[in-house]
Parts: structure tokens; C-alpha cells; sequence
């Protein structure tokens, strides 16, 4: 079968379409990584440089997110049985006093778009949470989100955690949210900032790839 | 006992202008809100700070500062009224005490510069709605609710002039529907849950209002139809989208007034556009000034009608000029101090039309705040009683205007844009006009986990 209607249809956003297609791509015998890398992520890849234009909005991405994520589960068993591995593991969340869910959903949303593991653990999330969460799942990226001046401080304090627990190193800490900047990035020695969720998303794949190399 | 609109409390668009309103509020010192001039609405927040027991000895040299700053400013170009709002960080709410020892410092300093400088200044006290801090929300009981009314009751006392709030009820539901654009789920949390949590909650303000000598202000849907503007603003979502929302939060707006709330309402309320025209209460608006808390396409429009004109938050960061709200409160004096010159040599009605022309045809958010397009909205709202038919016809008649608008080539809209109208119309086909119909389908379709059905009483 042709790759490129399954791509088509997660574009669209037509998920009953996408079961059919990738249940009939694993009938036909096709690589499991290759319905995974041309059919689904490389569509997801369309749709996110559509938004990036101005062509589409969120609503449209999630429609498409969602119809991926149902192709996927499909062909989720057999990427394990076959040792085929995510891009990579995001744990994410908003720290400790802040309330604030909507921008760090769409970062997560769109991390998962380009094939990443997402593990959301929430908003307002005590420090040591982060800590063992990207411990307990072997997380790669960890992003971290405040969207008040008062709670910004808690960033900080979630990368000291990660020091106190003597993990720092084996993490890139990802971090954005309104009063969140460059400068206070590198003052809490955050390894990244990104002003909107399209950046964080293609600075979290360029990380994760960077690691595959 | 409930108040009932069905009228609106405007007999001619023109008397529906900036600074003076049907019913204007009265506050404790003589200083009356919507009398006739509009007066500037300032409010602050900390520098990026951590809110705790550590650091509250300089949160509250930070606030002294900060306050010393504005009402020197307005005594230096003598502005004799204004309002001070003292919205609270979480923190200051879910520590009681502190909030209320802030509130004090802030209010003994009014006090102090109206007796030694004639400088009138009035209190508006808004703590956070933490009942979202339970997930899902537990609204009408519980530790949360406890310290809001430890801290609406304290600071009445110590003089609070007016009591108000960015209530919560149905946000829990909302967050996820506007980033799917997803009207129908909106109008389930505003028309349906946040209605529903509105009278609890007001009919609880305002008792306590009425106990403390304070004034029963107003609500802001500022997690609902700001943060869909923000992102609009941001091209995460449909503009259309963000423009019905504005309007569809009107008939949650008005329950509060239904039930003892008399303004003026919240500043980064738009929908006190819609209530203006329905209660003839007093309202504040926030614009172009202040593009220092978040941008937004109504800009001058908003001014069009606001009897207060705040600039919704600013931190205390020192610009080249001074302190950022000292910066804030000479741009607000002097929007004010124009548009009262204006009404005084009697061209107020062509300085609203300025203010409203200037945005309206640039973008959804501002058409639909058109006066005339709130009189067509707002006679619709007071065909019913029922908060659910209210929003359900708002949001259908909004998409109507829209399109209308477009079709006349007197609205700019993206072609992106431009199909939402039909996305969203299609959204709004397959809601019941029963509202205990659509009550039965949301609960199936909506995550149980999110919210808790028995907290709104259905």
C-alpha cells in the first residue's frame, strides 16, 4: 500500500481511516518503522510546518495528534516486540504554585507530534516529583513551566533538586512560560528556553536526535 | 432574592458611553464610579519573587513602595479619584494573613495621602479563586473556600471598598475546549457549570459585602475568554472562536449581578461591555494600556464604553522613566484626563466612536464589542431568564454578526478564519435546546475526573 494516503488521512485528521490504513500497512507486511517514520510522523512533520505558516490552527493539529496517536496504538505492540525505541522520553509540568495547564499541554502535544513519549505529570508540581519521574521512566528531556512571576523561582528550585539528587547531568532541562526568558534561563542554568510550544518541540527533536547519533 | 433583567437599562445608543452609567456606585468616601468621568484603575504585582513566609518582610516593603509611587504620581498630576486594586498572588490568599497585613499597609496608605493630599483613592480587593486548587474543584466548601472568605471578610474590615474575584466554576472543562476550539464543551462550562457556580458564589460575596460595609464589585471570566484571546492573539486558535467566546461569557457575567453584585465589574472583563448595556451598572475595562500584562487587538475599543480604565497588572521593575506602575498610572491618568476633556467640551459621543472605529473592523474580538453590536447581543440575552438559552442563542447570534460583518466587507477576517464560522455554527446545530437534554449528553461525554457534576448542583 501507499504511504503517502496514510499520511494524508493523519493530516486530515481522519482517524477511523488511520486504524484501517496501518492495520492494512502491518497486513501488507510493511516495516513497522517505516509506517511509523513515513506514514505518521512525517505527516505529523506536514501538519506541524502548516501551523508554523499560519495555515492551520491548534484545534486542526489535535484533530491530526489524535488521529496519530490512534495509528500508533496499533502499531505500538510491535514496535516493542521488535525492539524499535520512541524518539526519546519528555517528562513535563507546571512547577509547584502555579496553576497554569494550557501552554504546557501544548508543548506536550506538540512533542508527542514529533514522536517522543510524553510523560505529563501535571500542574502544580512539587520539585522532587520532576526528580522521580524522570528517574523512574528514563526520561531524556524534562520541560518545566510557570506563568507568574512568583512561581518562576520554583524553576530554579526544581533544577536544584536535581542536583541535591545528583542526576543533573543526566537530563536536558527545557524550560518556557510567559515571564520565562533567555537570560533567566541561563541564571538557573536551564539547559534550554523556548518562547512558544512549535520551538520547544523542535528544539526537544533536535535535542533527541542529537542523542540517537 | 434573585434581580431579573429583561430590558435593557438603555433607551438610546448614544447615553451608552465611557464614564457615566445608569446606576453608578457610591463609594465610601464620597468618590462615585460612573458618575460622569472615568478614572484609572491601577493594579500590581510583585517582581519575579518568590511569595513565601521568607520573603514577605520585602513583599511588603515591595507593595509600600509600589503604593507610595502611584498616589504621589496621581497627586502630582492631579488626579483627585482613582482605584487601586490589590489582586492577591495564591500565596497571599491561601496564607490568609498575609494577604490581609499587604492589604493593610496598601490601605492605610490611601487613607494617609486622601487626608493629607485630597488624593481619593478606593479599594478593590480581589483574592484568587484557589477552589480550582482541589481537583477536581471543591467550590462550596472546604479549606479553600475558608481562607477566600477569611481574606474577602478581614480586608472589608480594614476597609476594602469593593469586593470582586476571577471566579473559576467550569474552567476545570473550558481549558481543554479552547484549545480544540470546541464551543460546545464552552458553553456547557459557562452556560450550564460556571452560571451555576456564579449564584453560590455571589449570593456568598455579596452577604459578606453587606456584612463588612464593602461593596458587591464583580467577576471577571478572565480563564475563559482572555486566555482564548491570548492564544488567539498568539495564532494558536481561531479568532472567531476567541469573539464568540467574549460574547458567550456575558450571560455567566450576569448572574452575578442577578445576585447582588452592583459593579463596578472586573477590569479584564470584557463582557462588562454586555452588562453595561443590560444592568447600567459601572464597569472598568483594560486596553492599550495595558499592553504591559498581555497584548490584545482591542486596544482603544475597549475604552469605548469602560467607566474605569485600568492596566490589569504590571511588576515592579524600574524603567528608564521610574517603576513600571508608576509608569502604568501616568498612561492611565492621561488616557482618562483626554477622554473627560473630551466629554467636557462635549464631543464624548465622537471620542467613543473614534475609540471604537480605531479597532473595530480590524479583528472579530473588537467587532463584537461594537456598541451597537452589544445593544443586538444584549437584547438577545434578556429574551430569556434561562443562563444555559442565554449563552446558547449569544453564541449562535455572535456567529450570525460575524458573518454578516464579513459578508459586508466591514470585517477583516483570514480565510483561516473565515471556515470557522461554519466549523462553529455546525458545533452549535448539535446542542439541545433542553438545557436538562444537554446537561445528560455532557455528562457522557465529558471526563468524569475533571469535575465533580454534584459541586453545580446537577
Amino acid at each position: 500500500m501507499d504511504l503517502q494516503e496514510l499520511s494524508l488521512a493523519v493530516e486530515k485528521g481522519k482517524t477511523k481511516q488511520v486504524k484501517e490504513l496501518v492495520s492494512q500497512a502491518i497486513a501488507d507486511g510493511m516495516n513497522v518503522k517505516t509506517i511509523l517514520d513515513d506514514g505518521l510522523i512525517s505527516a505529523m512533520g506536514v501538519v506541524g510546518e502548516n501551523f508554523r505558516q499560519n495555515k492551520i490552527y491548534v484545534p486542526e493539529m489535535l484533530i491530526a495528534a489524535r488521529a496519530m496517536a490512534a495509528g500508533l496504538s496499533i502499531l505500538e505492540p510491535l514496535l516493542t516486540s521488535t525492539g524499535v525505541k520512541p524518539l526519546g522520553k519528555v517528562v513535563i509540568g507546571t512547577v509547584k504554585g502555579d496553576l497554569h495547564d494550557i501552554g504546557k499541554n501544548l508543548v506536550a502535544m506538540m512533542i508527542k507530534g514529533v514522536g517522543a513519549t510524553v510523560y505529563d505529570i501535571g500542574i502544580d508540581v512539587p520539585d522532587k516529583n520532576f526528580v522521580e519521574k524522570a528517574e523512574e521512566v528514563g526520561a531524556d528531556i524534562v520541560c518545566l513551566s510557570a506563568l507568574l512571576t512568583t512561581t518562576m523561582p520554583a524553576i530554579g528550585d526544581v533544577i536544584r533538586e536535581f542536583e541535591k539528587a545528583g542526576v543533573r547531568d543526566k537530563y536536558h532541562i527545557m524550560i518556557g512560560g510567559a515571564p520565562v526568558s533567555e537570560s533567566f534561563a541561563r541564571q538557573v542554568k536551564a539547559d534550554k528556553y523556548t518562547s512558544n510550544a512549535s520551538d520547544a518541540a523542535d528544539a526537544a527533536k533536535e535535542y533527541l536526535l542529537s542523542l540517537a547519533q | 432574592m434573585s434581580r431579573q433583567f429583561t430590558k435593557l437599562a438603555y433607551e438610546s445608543l448614544d447615553d451608552f458611553i465611557y464614564g457615566s452609567c445608569p446606576h453608578p456606585v457610591t463609594c465610601k468616601n464620597g468618590m462615585v464610579i460612573g458618575g460622569g468621568e472615568i478614572y484609572p484603575e491601577v493594579n500590581f504585582t510583585l517582581p519575579a519573587m518568590s511569595a513565601t513566609a521568607d520573603t514577605l518582610t520585602e513583599a511588603k516593603r515591595v507593595y509600600k513602595e509600589i503604593i507610595d509611587g502611584v498616589l504621589k504620581k496621581a497627586h502630582e498630576l492631579h488626579q483627585s479619584n482613582l482605584v487601586i486594586e490589590f489582586e492577591t498572588l495564591p500565596q497571599y490568599t491561601e496564607h490568609p494573613e498575609w494577604g490581609i497585613e499587604i492589604h493593610k499597609i496598601l490601605r492605610d496608605t490611601m487613607f494617609e495621602y486622601e487626608a493629607k493630599y485630597g488624593v481619593k483613592s478606593v479599594m478593590r480587593m480581589t483574592p484568587n479563586d484557589l477552589r480550582e486548587m482541589s481537583r477536581p474543584p471543591i467550590l462550596r466548601s472546604g479549606q479553600y473556600w475558608d481562607e477566600m472568605v477569611r481574606i474577602f471578610e478581614q480586608t472589608a474590615k480594614d476597609g476594602a471598598d469593593i469586593l470582586a474575584i476571577e471566579s473559576t466554576g467550569g474552567k476545570e472543562i473550558n481549558d481543554e475546549a479552547i484549545m480544540n476550539a470546541d464551543l460546545r464543551t464552552s458553553i456547557f462550562a459557562l452556560g450550564c457549570l460556571g452560571a451555576r457556580d456564579m449564584k453560590w458564589l455571589w449570593q456568598n460575596i455579596t452577604a459578606i459585602a453587606d456584612a463588612n460595609g464593602a461593596i458587591s464589585g464583580g467577576d471577571s471570566a478572565c480563564g475563559f475568554a482572555n486566555t482564548a484571546m491570548v492564544l488567539a492573539e498568539q495564532g494558536f486558535i481561531p479568532k472567531v472562536y476567541a469573539a464568540v467566546m467574549r460574547a458567550v461569557t456575558a450571560p455567566r457575567a450576569l448572574v452575578a449581578i442577578e445576585n447582588g453584585a452592583v459593579g463596578p465589574g472586573k477590569d479584564c472583563a470584557y463582557e462588562n461591555v454586555y452588562l453595561k448595556a443590560i444592568t447600567g451598572t459601572p464597569i472598568t475595562l483594560e486596553g492599550k494600556s495595558a499592553a504591559c500584562a498581555h497584548f490584545s487587538p482591542i486596544g482603544n475599543i475597549a475604552a469605548a464604553v469602560a467607566d474605569l480604565w485600568s492596566n490589569e497588572s504590571v511588576q515592579e521593575i524600574k524603567l528608564l522613566s521610574g517603576f513600571a506602575p508608576v509608569v502604568s498610572t501616568e498612561q492611565l491618568i492621561y488616557d482618562c484626563r483626554l477622554m473627560n476633556t473630551a466629554t467636557k467640551k462635549g464631543h464624548g459621543l465622537l471620542m467613543r466612536d473614534l475609540l471604537v472605529e480605531s479597532d473595530c473592523y480590524l479583528d472579530p474580538q473588537a467587532y463584537i464589542m461594537r456598541p451597537d453590536v452589544v445593544f443586538e447581543i444584549s437584547r438577545e440575552i434578556v429574551k430569556t431568564q434561562s443562563a444555559f438559552t442565554r449563552t446558547l442563542n449569544t453564541a449562535k447570534l455572535s456567529l450570525d454578526i460575524l458573518q454578516r460583518a464579513v459578508d459586508k466587507k466591514e470585517l477583516h477576517m483570514d480565510e483561516r478564519d473565515e471556515s470557522w464560522i461554519d466549523t462553529l455554527r455546525d458545533q452549535l446545530e448539535e446542542i439541545p435546546e433542553d438545557e436538562e437534554a444537554f446537561i445528560a449528553e455532557m455528562k457522557e461525554e465529558v471526563d468524569a475526573t475533571k469535575y465533580n457534576p454534584s459541586e453545580y448542583g446537577i
